[in-house]
């Protein structure tokens, strides 16, 4: 059964634009897995090469984080939706230190 | 260049202010193709850090449902600097996920919050007009 995945802005150029795309698969692994073979242009974006999620972005299966889930193995259903959102972060850091400008 | 309503720019202001001494960060909402902010979402700072800054990620997933249930997107995201400029620091660059949003800082060095806005695409920093709306 496919299931809803909803793309963040940074990946919709590689699907055609589109928000929304529906996606077969029963795990989240097996999702993002078939996505990245539709639209090769998000590959090393989503998953890593070891099949694990991309450090810098966060899946969620309707309201929840699937890190706290069963992270690539939580199973998903017709009903689910899936959301993809970068993780962001930053912050001063070593700013006070070196600028390249 | 960004476009700012007053009062989308004082609500992240004071939500930068609130935080202090740490951090703060929040997303922008607003129309993608005219670079305008509609609306601002205040956002916790997992890292809780005066040096670094993590968008609570429950926060921003419910804050891309609201932009894109009004027909917006989620474009920026806004961080404090607290004792340095309003700068993209290298950390903020290496972090950098969406070439299409506007990154906002707004440096609380000086009294007054000083609000800088900047494009970084593939590593390169560029700044750009911040245009503010009376409302």
């Amino acid at each position: 059964m496919p299931v809803q995945v909803n793309l963040p802005t940074v990946l919709r150029p590689h699907a055609g634009g589109e928000r929304t795309i529906a996606v077969e698969g029963e795990t989240v692994g097996q999702v993002l897995n078939a996505l990245v073979a539709r639209y090769p242009g998000m590959s090393g974006q989503v998953i890593d090469d070891t099949g694990a999620l991309h450090k810098f972005v966060n899946i969620y299966i309707n309201d929840d984080d699937v890190r706290y889930l069963s992270g690539v193995d939580t199973p998903v259903g017709a009903t689910d939706e899936l959301s993809i959102l970068p993780a962001v972060a930053g912050g001063a850091f070593a700013a006070g230190v070196h600028h390249q400008r | 260049m960004l476009t700012l309503p007053r009062t989308v720019h004082d609500q992240m202001v004071a939500h930068c202010l609130v935080g202090l001494p740490d951090e703060a960060c929040g997303r922008l909402g607003g129309d993608l193709a005219t670079g305008t902010a509609v609306t601002c979402y205040p956002t916790r700072n997992l890292a809780a850090s005066a040096k670094l800054y993590t968008v609570d990620p429950k926060e921003h997933l419910r804050a891309d449902r609201d932009a894109e249930g009004s027909g917006n997107s989620i474009i920026g995201v806004f961080h404090s600097h607290t004792h340095t400029e309003a700068y993209p620091s290298p950390t903020d660059v290496a972090q950098a996920p969406d070439p299409s949003w506007h990154y906002v800082l707004v440096s609380l060095r000086d009294t007054e919050p000083m609000v800088r806005s900047y494009r970084i695409v593939e590593g390169v920093i560029e700044e750009e007009p911040v245009r503010l709306l009376a409302r």
